[in-house]
């Protein structure tokens, strides 16, 4: 059995039907996605999960029978509504595109077209142009909850917000009634609110126009919450496929499991565990199973030969060999919650600070940082976490009030504090491919700090070595420049520069934000160490209020630049005061339950 | 943006251009104060009798005060009072007539020639992208960018008197009087040369942005709505296309403004350039000064309508409050 | 493995046959002097003679031999060339890059003063300066150096302010690293490519100016041997015997596409190095 019967109970025109689908490298013909099957049946949704290279996207396209420069479509069958897509001749394929089957972008921002007004391009997806009639357009907008059509029928795509052009596309990809929608990730760019109302937007949608959907995401919490089905890839490959329900719940095979240890829950506090080492690159993935280098389970039989689909239950297919014979382990909830007593006398003392990004962005913030536990800033985008944590470090200077640090007050820009203070607090960026030199080897940015900030005191090699094994780096990290190293690496090299100038403070905005999943956990994991080992503090920036459970013991929730509440990060997340808090708990994507689903014609109008 | 607002760019860019002229005024006039000694003096040698000396100080205002001498030119010029030559004695205003016609006909021609060729050479390019078409175009388009332009323009006269001589005249005289039309002949290579010239920039400014547009995830987009080929070439890829082209072409324009000078003086074909390059020859300081503010102000010109091209084809400069 | 070899794997069969090129040219500018078989400013046949043995390439306009004159005629205004470059390059990327990293009003006076360079033909810039200070041939060199600087100085601050505005700066910023190693540590290594292709098109400008100007007689002054003044002096000869223009219009040609073919290749080299430092975390 393949992963084609999954479905065998459909007819076999219906919905989106994928038979071993290989898409390969233009001139190499390594294999980007190989062996890729699945269906879905009309009204449903697929989530196709994978993270960054697993090849999601590149099997996505490939149901519009499109491939990226470089890349080709190499052998498979893929069907829509009983088309098959890939042998098609160009005036075909154009007619199935754009009506069949239609595309949702990642980023809207730049998939619209920026010199066209939004009523040429939403009349091109009509199955007839012609038929653009004022009431017929605006009919497409009400059904994605936009209010006011005729200025937006008016308008060029960077006039409306992100929320607005995301829905403007979905609008776009429901215009032609197809039967088949590929959406790429369409809630990347969104705030956790509008997120979930355009997830519901979808949900309603599909379902009133019986459309067949495949969702790609790297985001699990998000598919858990809106699709049917769930095909988890790597490396190219689907490793489980199933229902929502077989796949989430039972997890059967060792990368879905992993995976799942990985993402943090909102509601309580988790052990995160993530997946050291990376997938290998299409042009080197072994002979045997491609995950079997990461994986705890596997034996030398899983190295050799590449394991095949074994069926857990109807419907449930797995591709690896240890199928059932070992069990995958499950998230843990963290045993007793650290909550080590404050110190007395707080680290960081901030009190009536204002801070100005041309316009006030932070409004008299008094809060007490305590020493030794992880201080976590939550809040929307635009809440102004990350001004508050760049206050704190020098990196912003147009604010006024009182910082302290251990009671000595600090200057407003880096370039003003004694060095023995600019040693004392680390800042970590968010991107790890722009926060390191790509000019300095990895050993060469830690000399340069350390040096610096540690006065005339010689750094020695050694030195260097073991602040690069306290964050897991081999040695020969010391000599490889940024480019040669992945995201992860460079961050836990961006740690070890802040760790060797001996830090009391180490700043963290949104240091994961631009991981995997199963690599953020690795680097929780890293700062939850470093915090039990040597005791240091850290202010933890994040706008993931699952991660923020997972690693703060105490929390800041900042809105519109106020604090709005703060304290123990259990408590406060356990029992909500504030609106704010209670708003950014209800809207955090989460396993628990699947989404409802409003009445098609009821759907939430978007304010403006 | 509302008419208004389009009104006001249009007079900031041109109060932009004002000042920019009134600079570089400033600076051809610094220039002859650079002069060592009496300038006077300098320009008529060590020979010359005190009375043509005094005649010539009196013309070039040299007795008075440098910031009045800079006051009494300008005040001239507004007056449309350019200034005798030097050498001929003739005001310049009659000598420079001929000369703006002689060259903006060769600038116009080679524009109506050279600007399409090389704007779909471009596109053929972009939509060929590394294939056979577009590394040829674009290989040539890189040899020719390089070459300085008498290089170009000797080239041809040597090809031409080797290939066919006495068809095309190596020289391009005009009479004083007449227009170059009643001997087109005269105007073959200087043209061919010219289109040498512009080609290189216009086609590698068309090819890049077309190129990078058809990258654009919008244009990935309209192909996967079923766009047609027609219409996403011509609705969607080319207008976002067009913008920098424009102002490259006005640019090119502009550059044009400094490549006929040499161009002129190769074939002897009595234009501004080969004007100022006798000038300058012969030291006619009036004859300087007013024709490198003639070309500034030319120049300047075609940056400003570049500017407000720009503007006009990009919806997001277009429709940005001010 | 030789070095040609690995430049061709590395820059394809057009860079190394731009490679050749400027290598063949240069052997001509360097070794020429040396091989010159006459005295390149003495005249030794009849005016415009046709090639024969002995004067492979005929006599000129004064009946000076051809070939000699060619050998020892480009390596001034080459040298020229390039200190006129590293000059206008030199100090027109500090002027950029300190704009980018400084911002403020120095910034805005720097880049207000090259627009109003900008806004004036290079060439007619130059003819100016020469026609009120003289054709010394330090002045051209200096005269070039100075038409390049505004434009060397923005295409640098463009690329430094890119650089400028990347959390590695803002980091060294964060710990109080002084300006000047800012510059030379996070700055000038990470527009190292900008600066070497923005060479290469500056020596191809510096080349064409020279020439242009020497071709115009405001540079070289007779009787000197130098490729720009033949052409000009010759051009009324073409069609008695065309050699004394051929031969430097060709040299003149060769160098300039092959250097300019180098820093095209150059420029095409550094995308995708800088396409690999993006995220590439699983592949």
């Amino acid at each position: 059995m393949t992963m084609s019967d999954v479905n065998s109970t459909v007819q076999a025109h219906a919905g989106i039907v994928v038979e071993d689908l290989q898409v390969v490298t233009a001139q190499g013909a390594a294999p980007i996605v190989r062996g890729i099957s699945f269906a879905v049946t009309p009204g449903s949704i697929l989530g196709l999960v994978g993270e960054s290279g697993s090849g999601k996207t590149t099997a996505g396209l490939a149901l519009l029978a499109h491939a990226r420069p470089g890349l080709k479509i190499a052998a498979g069958r893929v069907s829509i509504g009983g088309v098959s897509m890939l042998n098609l001749s160009a005036r075909e394929l154009r007619t199935m595109r754009g009506r069949e089957i239609t595309y949702v972008p990642q980023d809207p921002a730049t998939a619209l077209h920026p010199g066209l007004r939004l009523r040429t391009q939403l009349a091109e997806c009509l199955r007839n142009p012609a038929d653009a009639t004022d009431e017929r357009l605006h009919r497409l907008l009400e059904d994605v909850g936009l209010p006011d059509p005729a200025r937006i029928l008016s308008a060029f795509p960077h006039e409306l917000s992100g929320g607005q052009q995301q829905r403007i596309a979905i609008a776009m990809a429901f215009a032609p009634q197809p039967q088949a929608i590929l959406m790429d990730e369409p809630t990347t760019a969104l705030d956790v609110t509008t997120q979930t109302r355009v997830l519901h937007l979808v949900r309603a949608m599909a379902q009133q126009h019986r459309t067949a959907i495949v969702y790609v995401s790297h985001d699990l919490a998000v598919v858990a919450a809106l699709a049917d089905q769930v095909a988890v890839m790597y490396a190219g490959e689907i490793v489980e496929a199933g229902t929502a329900a077989q796949v989430l719940e039972r997890r059967l095979h060792p990368y879905t499991g992993a995976l799942l240890r990985a993402v943090p829950d909102p509601d309580q506090a988790l052990v995160l565990k993530g997946l050291s080492g990376h997938a290998p690159d299409p042009a080197h993935r072994p002979p045997g199973c491609a995950f079997a280098a990461r994986c705890d389970l596997a034996e030398d039989a899983c190295r050799l030969a590449p394991p095949a689909d074994l069926v857990a239950e109807p419907g449930h297919v797995v591709r690896c060999r240890r199928m059932g014979q070992t069990a995958i382990s499950r998230p843990q909830a963290m045993a007793q919650p650290i909550l080590s007593q404050p110190q007395a006398a707080p680290l960081l003392t901030l009190s009536g600070l204002g801070a100005w990004h041309g316009r006030q962005v932070l409004h008299d913030i008094a809060i007490d940082i305590a020493g030794g536990r992880c201080t976590a800033v939550v809040g929307e985008s635009g809440s102004g976490k990350t001004t508050l944590a760049r206050c704190i470090a020098g990196l912003h200077a147009h604010w006024t009030g009182d910082i302290r640090l251990n009671g000595a007050p600090l200057r407003p820009s880096a370039g003003q504090r004694s060095r023995e203070q600019l040693r004392r607090i680390q800042y970590v960026f968010q991107n790890p491919y722009a926060s390191l030199n790509p000019r300095q080897t990895i050993g060469q940015s830690l000399l340069v700090a350390g040096r610096h900030l540690r006065g005339s005191k010689a750094i020695s090699r050694s030195e260097i070595l073991a602040a690069l094994a306290s964050v897991g780096l081999p040695h020969r990290a010391a000599d490889a420049f940024p480019g040669q190293l992945s995201g992860g690496q460079r961050q836990r090299a961006a740690i070890a520069r802040g760790l060797i100038c001996q830090p009391d403070l180490l700043v963290c905005d949104e240091i994961t934000s631009a991981l995997d999943v199963s690599i953020q956990a690795t680097i929780v994991e890293l700062l939850l160490r470093l915090q039990q080992q040597r005791g240091l503090s850290m202010l933890f920036v994040a706008h993931n209020i699952g991660l923020v459970r997972s690693i703060a013991q105490d929390i800041i929730v900042l809105q519109a630049g106020r604090i709005v509440e703060s304290g123990p990060t259990q408590v406060v997340l356990s029992a909500p005061k504030a609106k704010e808090t209670a708003r950014l708990m209800q809207d955090a994507p989460r396993f628990a339950a699947g989404l409802q689903v409003a009445p098609a014609r009821h759907i939430a109008p978007m304010v403006v | 943006m509302t008419g208004s607002g389009l009104a006001a760019m249009l007079l900031r860019r041109l109060l932009l251009g004002l000042l920019t002229l009134l600079l570089v005024s400033l600076v051809v006039f610094a220039a002859t104060q650079l002069l060592p000694g009496d300038v006077a003096t300098a320009i008529l040698g060590r020979t010359a009798t005190p009375a043509r000396i005094a005649a010539l100080r009196a013309a070039l205002h040299l007795n008075h005060a440098p910031l009045a001498q800079y006051g009494l030119w300008i005040l001239g010029l507004l007056h449309g009072d350019l200034g005798n030559s030097l050498v001929t004695g003739k005001p310049i205003l009659s000598d420079i007539a001929g000369r703006l016609y002689n060259s903006s006909l060769l600038v116009i021609i080679t524009a109506v020639i050279s600007l399409p060729i090389a704007v779909i050479a471009g596109l053929a390019a972009a939509v060929r992208h590394d294939r056979a078409t577009d590394i040829a175009l674009s290989t040539v388009a890189l040899a020719l960018s390089a070459l300085p332009e008498f290089v170009i323009g000797i080239a041809l006269i040597i090809v031409s008197s080797l290939a066919a001589p006495h068809v095309l005249p190596m020289v391009s005289l005009v009479q004083p009087g007449h227009s170059p039309l009643q001997t087109p002949r005269v105007l073959v290579l200087p043209l061919l040369t010219l289109t040498l010239v512009v080609f290189p920039y216009v086609f590698r400014m068309m090819r890049g942005s077309m190129i990078d547009v058809l990258e654009s995830d919008y244009i990935e987009m309209a192909r996967l709505k079923g766009v047609s080929p027609h219409r996403l070439l011509i609705v969607h890829a080319l207008p976002s296309a067009l913008p920098p082209t424009i102002q490259a072409i006005a640019l090119t324009l502009a550059y044009l403004a400094g490549g006929i000078v040499v161009v002129e003086y190769v074939f002897g074909y009595a234009g501004i350039g080969e004007g100022i390059v006798s000038a300058v020859g012969t030291r006619d300081l009036p004859e300087i000064q007013d024709f490198t503010l003639i070309l500034a102000a030319v120049y300047v010109c075609l940056n400003i309508i570049a500017d407000v091209c720009t503007v006009l084809l990009t919806p997001k400069l277009r429709t940005r409050r001010a | 493995m030789t070095i040609l070899h690995v430049f061709f794997r590395r820059q394809g069969w057009l860079g190394t046959i731009a490679l050749l090129l400027v290598v063949l040219v240069l052997a001509v500018v360097i070794l020429g002097p040396f091989l010159a078989p006459q005295s390149p400013t003495d005249s030794v046949d009849d005016v415009f003679a046709l090639p024969a043995p002995g004067e492979w390439l005929g006599s000129d306009v004064l009946g000076r031999d051809v070939l000699s004159r060619v050998l020892s005629g480009g390596w001034r205004f080459l040298t020229m060339a390039a200190i006129a470059t590293i000059l206008g390059v030199g100090v027109g990327s500090l002027l950029g890059v300190t704009a980018a990293l400084r911002g403020g009003v120095l910034d805005e006076m720097i880049m207000r003063l090259a627009d109003v360079a900008l806004a004036f033909p290079q060439l007619i810039l130059a003819l100016l300066f020469m026609s009120f200070a003289g054709s010394s041939l330090s002045l051209v060199v200096l005269v070039i150096a100075v038409v390049h600087m505004p434009q060397v100085a923005r295409t640098l601050r463009a690329a430094a302010l890119k650089v400028v505005d990347e959390d590695y700066v803002r980091y060294s910023r964060s710990i109080g690293l002084p300006q000047w190693r800012i510059l030379l540590l996070d700055i000038l290594p990470n527009v190292r490519t900008t600066l070497l292709v923005e060479s290469g098109l500056r020596l191809t400008f510096s080349i064409a100016l020279i020439a242009s100007l020497n071709y115009l007689s405001f540079g070289a002054q007779p009787p000197s041997a130098d490729w720009g003044l033949m052409i000009h002096e010759n051009q009324i000869g073409i069609e008695s015997n065309p050699w004394p223009v051929i031969a430097p219009v060709v040299l003149i040609a060769l160098l300039s596409i092959g250097i300019n073919i180098l820093s095209d290749r150059l420029s095409r080299g550094a995308k995708p190095r800088l396409a690999a430092s993006e995220p590439d975390d699983a592949a």
